[in-house]
């Protein structure tokens, strides 16, 4: 204790190694009971039709002692780190270093991502590995629209990658119509649907709103599956039409782009089309959205995100402003999805589950909900981590949703945790997002 | 209408399935304000448990199928409480005071944990179990064959869920936890100021729930004969939609939601198609909320600024 007694120290932040040891032994503890069953027995379909089982106690035991251990570790690095606490205003310095990241990051980012095809030309995997990254930046700065701005929780968005993956692929292998036909009517037919949904729940706010477009989301699913005549049930729409460079397409015939241009062909220049694409793709939203931001519609969006009470009281439709959020959301979507059919050459409901709803909706809250920059990040680290762990297989599922609830914890405001006021008085201000309220729809 | 009788018990039995699980939904909403998406993962949870603490009991030996329903039930409620109690400590209470996003990112979170965790542990194929309670009763002979049957299984389901709210609602409505919980849902500030330890109550919301899910993925297990990794997910949206349905934050609500879309899915399947039961069911979701923002019998919420 302090030897001053009328200014007490605040409490000691380090207690002793009995305390860590006790606590470690209860999560072991708890471990041991959560895991005696679900790890240390393991059951299966016998072959006779019953069931079999088989016991894992050494499994049993690792984990337990790995949780032990694991527990001893986070004791140990919670004390070494002491209290967090959150500040308000972003300090100066923070600040300072923060802007010139800001200033410099983006475009660096850009040019890198331009010259991607050029440094890893013949690296198949990386390109791949890119396009993968930039649809989900794309969805993710589609979505920003409606969440990070307007701040309506949306959980079923893959339902309108869905909608735009199908339009492109049913319009295209039933009518024969070209990508560039599809892609403003998937983008249309999507934004129809974002107002579909959007009118219903007009009333809802916060986790109404984010349950009903989740239940939105799996019927899309629902139905799709189920309407075989239309869109082949599980099977999928296969021999999706891949896209031609104004009419020339880019294969190995005749009248392909490399004999055109008199160059050898290789598959590599169709890969290196697609990325080109789907990056245009992304600045495209990206660009919309900053310019939207500043008109008045944008303001709207954020202020309905801030306070919807506020916005009727000063006369702001909420109806319209919602609409256009979930329609230029959904729109975004849809042209992300008819890129993704194109890409794929197949697709099928397996790809439009709940899972890539979460997925990209934890893109946008890691990006820290309406920062585009932190959006782009936030989809290079999810994706590219999700990648790391590929070998690992069946565990990588594990392993993404303990990242979710770490990094929630960690970091519930996202990797970039603060913005820059739209609007300010005087001077700008970057302000913690602490003090915005989102979510509340 | 033999038929429609048949189906009629059928709705009532997976309605009272769905309505134990609609209590951990609309409890824990009614106290912390939030959608706890890994409860649908936890009832999975404990139908794998109640499995696997079946198979190992009759691999002992036992052959009193009373006795081993019992011990079954108790070990599989006992685990998976724990399981609701370890998720509230790790995953949610650390951002009890934070913005609404992040406990239902980290519940999303959890439960994909929850979900491959048992796809991990216990392998991705369906579990099927040799029924364990046999036998019913011929309640009407119809006149073309059909025969309106009442298996003893599905009487344990009514029952057991019967019981179940019983001494449930009596912990709320008279015990010392009740209170709390109650104090707890209409102002944890001032319930901490009087004395209430906010903490112990909520963690206690989550195991009784979580120990409601147990009952019912036991149930499940008992009336279908099988359980897998994936059942959870399905089950937990139309549990919840049965808690909008009712009013979330009440409960006789919750289990007159889940009676509710028992009977329309059962229905559904039986007269219109059996392939768009779930579009039926989640449709139903967004009608009640468009038209019936708090359900049957909840509260309209006060809108303050």
């Amino acid at each position: 204790m302090s030897a001053n007694p009328v200014r007490p120290s605040p409490a000691p932040q380090t207690s002793g190694a009995a305390f860590i040891f006790k606590k470690a032994l209860i999560s072991a503890g708890v471990a041991l009971v959560l895991f005696s069953l679900m790890i240390g027995v393991r059951t299966e379909a016998g072959p006779q039709g019953g069931l079999i089982y088989w016991t894992r106690f050494g499994d049993l035991a690792a984990l337990v002692a790995t949780v032990f251990g694991g527990s001893i570790i986070v004791e140990l690095l919670r004390q070494w780190w002491g209290p967090v606490d959150s500040e308000r205003i972003v300090p100066k310095p923070v600040q300072a270093a923060m802007s010139f990241a800001g200033r410099w990051l983006a475009p660096a980012l850009l040019v890198f991502a331009f010259l991607i095809p050029v440094i890893f030309y013949n690296q198949r995997y990386i390109l791949d590995l890119s396009i993968l990254v930039l649809t989900y930046v794309m969805l993710g700065w589609g979505l920003n629209v409606v969440v990070g701005l307007a701040g309506l929780l949306d959980l079923g968005y893959v339902a309108f990658y869905a909608v735009g993956a199908y339009s492109y692929a049913l319009l295209a292998t039933n009518f024969g119509l070209s990508f560039w036909v599809c892609l403003p009517l998937a983008g249309i037919l999507a934004a129809f649907w974002g107002v579909l949904l959007g009118f219903p729940v007009l009333r809802l706010r916060g986790d109404y709103l984010a349950i009903v477009t989740l239940a939105f989301g799996e019927i899309i699913r629902l139905v799709i599956i189920n309407w075989q005549s239309l869109t082949g049930g599980p099977n999928g729409v296969s021999g999706i039409p891949r896209p031609t460079l104004f009419g020339i397409p880019l294969d190995n015939s005749d009248d392909g782009l490399a004999a055109k241009l008199g160059i050898d062909f290789s598959p590599t220049h169709r890969i290196i089309f697609l990325f080109y694409l789907i990056l245009a793709l992304a600045l495209v939203t990206n660009w919309v959205t900053i310019r939207l931001r500043r008109l008045p519609i944008g303001r709207a969006w954020e202020a309905l995100r801030e306070d919807e009470v506020a916005c009727r009281a000063l006369g702001i439709n909420v109806t319209t402003t919602k609409l256009t959020a979930f329609a230029t959301g959904a729109m975004f979507g849809g042209f992300a999805g008819a890129f993704f059919a194109t890409r794929q050459g197949f697709i099928s409901p397996e790809s439009f589950t709940f899972q890539e709803s979460a997925l990209v909706l934890a893109i946008v809250v890691l990006g820290g909900m309406g920062s585009q920059l932190g959006v782009a990040l936030a989809a290079v680290t999810m994706i590219g981590g999700f990648e790391l762990f590929r070998g690992l297989d069946q565990y990588r599922m594990l392993f993404f949703g303990m990242a979710m609830v770490v990094l929630m914890i960690w970091r519930p405001r996202g990797l970039i945790g603060h913005r820059a006021p739209t609007v300010f008085l005087e001077r700008n201000q970057a302000i913690s997002s602490d003090l915005v309220k989102e979510g509340h729809g | 209408m033999d038929y429609f009788a048949q189906q009629l018990i059928n709705g009532l039995v997976l309605g009272s399935i769905y309505g134990l699980i609609a209590i951990g939904y609309t409890m824990v909403y009614g106290i912390v304000g939030m959608i706890n998406f890994a409860h649908g993962d936890i009832f999975m949870i404990g139908g794998f448990i109640a499995l696997i603490s079946f198979l190992v009991l009759v691999s002992f030996g036992l052959t009193a199928v009373p006795v081993i329903l019992l011990i079954v039930l108790l070990v599989s409620m006992a685990i998976t409480a724990l399981y609701g109690w370890t998720i509230e400590r790790i995953a949610y209470r650390p951002l009890r005071h934070s913005f609404r996003l992040a406990p239902m990112l980290s519940a999303i979170g959890m439960s994909f944990v929850l979900t491959n965790f048992s796809q991990v542990s216990q392998g991705a194929r369906v579990k099927p179990v040799p029924p364990i309670i046999t036998g019913g009763y011929t309640l009407h002979e119809g006149p073309a064959g059909f025969a309106v049957q009442l298996s003893n299984i599905q009487i344990v389901v009514v029952l057991a869920t019967i019981v179940l709210l019983a001494l449930f609602t009596w912990i709320v409505s008279r015990t010392r936890l009740g209170r709390d919980m109650r104090a707890c849902e209409q102002d944890q500030t001032m319930a901490a100021l009087l004395g209430v330890d906010v903490d112990r109550t909520i963690s206690m919301t989550f195991v009784i729930g979580a120990a409601l899910a147990a009952v019912a993925g036991m149930m499940y297990l008992l009336y279908y004969g099988l359980v897998d990794f994936f059942m959870g997910f399905v089950a937990g949206i139309k549990a919840f939609t049965a808690a909008v349905l009712g009013g979330i934050g009440s409960l006789p609500g919750a289990m007159l939601g889940g009676l509710a879309i028992g009977l329309i899915e059962t229905f559904w399947s039986a007269y219109f198609s059996v392939e768009y039961k779930d579009v039926a069911a989640f449709s139903i979701l967004i009608v009640v909320l468009i038209f019936m923002p708090t359900g049957l019998l909840g509260r309209p919420e006060v809108e303050k600024v």
